[in-house]
């Protein structure tokens, strides 16, 4: 461990960036985000699918797939919503939020699809 | 009939030792503990500490009969022992809401922790806690944000924020203070943070400080797409040179701002607290000097009570102690206040050392902020008893990183993000914390040059300030 290393990352290299919660860990595998829905689910969150192109990433307003998921709680379901929408448009980011509406806030909210960034 | 008028010296506990008085629900309720002289009866101390706290002297005086002193005075309605310790005994006092001044922390206090903490009649006097009538909460302006419009603001989800001191906490110029912070921003940090007594020392003033400050924030939120904060601390010799700064670094775009609570004063942080509302900025409160207060477990202020008068006087993160790290801080104790930052209503529960149920109402809640003498084994642990509604901050576990801050900040990312998502899955962080770390670290050498480096650096010492348990 003696020898110092670079920390690689600039405004240069896109995969500099970053997308909040979870993206400094590997892309999550399927029973990983399978586990992270059910965690959603269990604390009584709506799930909600957004999507957005890469260069308007940094808006607060991504766009809403249909509706908030009020009330679903079959991870199946929750995941064939996240596919239909990771579908059109295929190369947009795509995140999955819990609403906590007692909260007024979101408990969860992870990028599960990322685009080219830019 | 009308009372006449009895000049001289009467017991207190004549007036203000009332036991069968039933608080109101607009009453401001304390709990004292006394340490009284020897030989004085309890009732009589207790009466005392009532009357020396509201509207009563050691003599009687004509002018109390113009007044209804029934409606303004204090009353000690109840007396308990102290669990484990003879020496003191609890006195709980009720104050009429109309003795203090509306949305005034400062009033409450000089009311509360006045001239009463110096009566000859008591070796010690400490205020464990206070319950404050949701009618007066809605008197006081509160947190500028809170904890949901943070995260909005923000953008932040579904686990505990970063941040981190900058060291050394003196000394550095303003221009090698900004490239501290832009490392730390750029490997994965939320916020990095001005010391307590960074203000405006000659070797780095105020301003260059802010605009390099600035210019690290915007690089590294260009660079990482996240958006990023710096606490820059706005404490000033004077509310108006508080107030210069607090104006320039809204000018410059900063997000959130600092403010040293007790040592720059109450009526000063209810000012900025107030103008961070108005003008939509996060404001980061530091405890410097609460240690003073609230140590001593028979003198002082606990600090639960200033914790409940940071909620009223406003800040939207508060530094709250770790339980693990260098810093004092008993667990149950601990958990006690931090959910009295955050929550709406908050039960009495004396085995987290909360004499009084709080209803909070509407007020948003402020963000607890662990930090001192922590490192990323900490991480699973303060996951755990901190939850996603926190702020970790790791001074010298991000800037002692042998690769230097950025490394330091992705480690310490890294570490939370694993453990929160350990945590989701149904894994018990405390038991598998070490697991979890390790699997992390194989895609993180950040992490792993991290966990080799502070493996071996604890800190365990007996906490001073414990819970009043018996233990005879």
């Amino acid at each position: 461990m003696s020898e110092v290393h670079d920390y690689a990352s600039s405004l240069s290299d896109t995969s500099s960036r970053k997308f909040e919660t979870f993206s400094y860990l590997p892309p999550m595998t399927p029973e990983q985000i399978r586990k992270q829905i059910e965690y959603l689910v269990s604390k009584g969150w709506n799930p909600a699918v957004e999507h957005t192109e890469p260069e308007n990433a940094t808006s607060n307003f991504w766009y809403m797939w249909k509706l908030p998921l009020f009330g679903e709680t079959d991870v199946d379901v929750i995941l064939a919503e996240v596919e239909a929408c990771h579908k059109a448009p295929p190369e947009n980011h795509l995140r999955l939020i819990g609403y906590d509406n007692y909260a007024q806030s979101q408990g969860a909210n992870m990028v599960l699809y990322r685009g080219k960034t830019v | 009939m009308a009372k006449t008028y009895d000049a001289g010296v009467k017991d207190y506990r004549e007036n203000y030792w009332t036991p069968d008085y039933t608080p109101k629900d607009t009453d401001i309720l304390a709990c004292f503990k006394i340490t009284p002289q020897a030989g004085l009866p309890r009732e009589e101390v207790a009466a005392a500490v009532a009357a020396e706290s509201s509207t009563g002297t050691w003599t009687t005086v004509w002018t109390d009969l113009l007044t209804d002193l029934d409606h303004y005075k204090g009353r000690a309605y109840r007396i308990e022992d102290v669990p484990g310790d003879d020496t003191c005994y609890y006195a709980f006092i009720a104050y009429p809401i109309d003795l203090f001044e509306e949305g005034s922390v400062v009033n409450v206090m000089t009311s509360l922790v006045g001239n009463v903490f110096g009566f000859k009649a008591l070796r010690a006097l400490r205020l464990e806690d206070v319950r404050f009538p949701i009618a007066y909460v809605m008197t006081c302006n509160g947190p500028p944000q809170g904890i949901q419009v943070e995260r909005d603001i923000l953008n932040k989800y579904g686990r505990p924020l970063l941040g981190c001191t900058i060291k050394p906490k003196l000394g550095l110029s303003a221009k090698n203070y900004g490239r501290a912070c832009y490392e730390g921003l750029r490997g994965g940090l939320d916020f990095t943070k001005d010391d307590e007594n960074v203000n405006s020392q000659p070797f780095m003033r105020w301003r260059a400080r802010f605009d390099f400050v600035m210019e690290a924030i915007h690089k590294a939120e260009a660079e990482t797409g996240e958006r990023k904060g710096h606490y820059l601390n706005v404490t000033a010799p004077t509310s108006d040179e508080m107030m210069k700064r607090a104006e320039y670094a809204k000018e410059i775009g900063a997000p959130i701002i600092m403010h040293d609570y007790i040592t720059g004063g109450w009526s000063a942080n209810t000012q900025l607290a107030q103008w961070c509302q108005d003008n939509g900025l996060l404001l980061h409160i530091h405890r410097a000097m609460h240690a003073v207060l609230d140590r001593n477990p028979h003198h002082g202020i606990h600090f639960r009570v200033l914790t409940k008068l940071l909620r009223l006087s406003g800040g939207d993160h508060l530094h709250s102690g770790t339980v693990v790290g260098k810093l004092e801080g008993d667990r149950e104790a601990t958990l006690g206040w931090i959910d009295t930052m955050r929550d709406s209503y908050i039960k009495e529960d004396r085995s987290r050392g909360l004499f009084f149920d709080q209803d909070w109402g509407a007020m948003p809640g402020v963000l607890p902020v662990a930090s001192g003498g922590i490192h990323v084994w900490h991480m699973p642990a303060l996951v755990n008893i901190f939850g996603d509604d926190s702020v970790l901050q790791f001074g010298g576990g991000t800037l002692g990183h042998p690769w230097g801050n950025a490394a330091g900040a992705a480690a310490n990312r890294v570490a939370v993000e694993a453990c929160v998502q350990a945590r989701n899955e149904g894994r018990e962080l405390e038991k598998e914390g070490k697991d979890i770390l390790t699997a992390a670290a194989k895609h993180s050498p950040e992490l792993g040059a991290a966990m080799e480096t502070w493996k071996e650096i604890k800190f365990e010492f007996d906490t001073v300030d414990k819970l009043d348990v018996a233990h005879k």
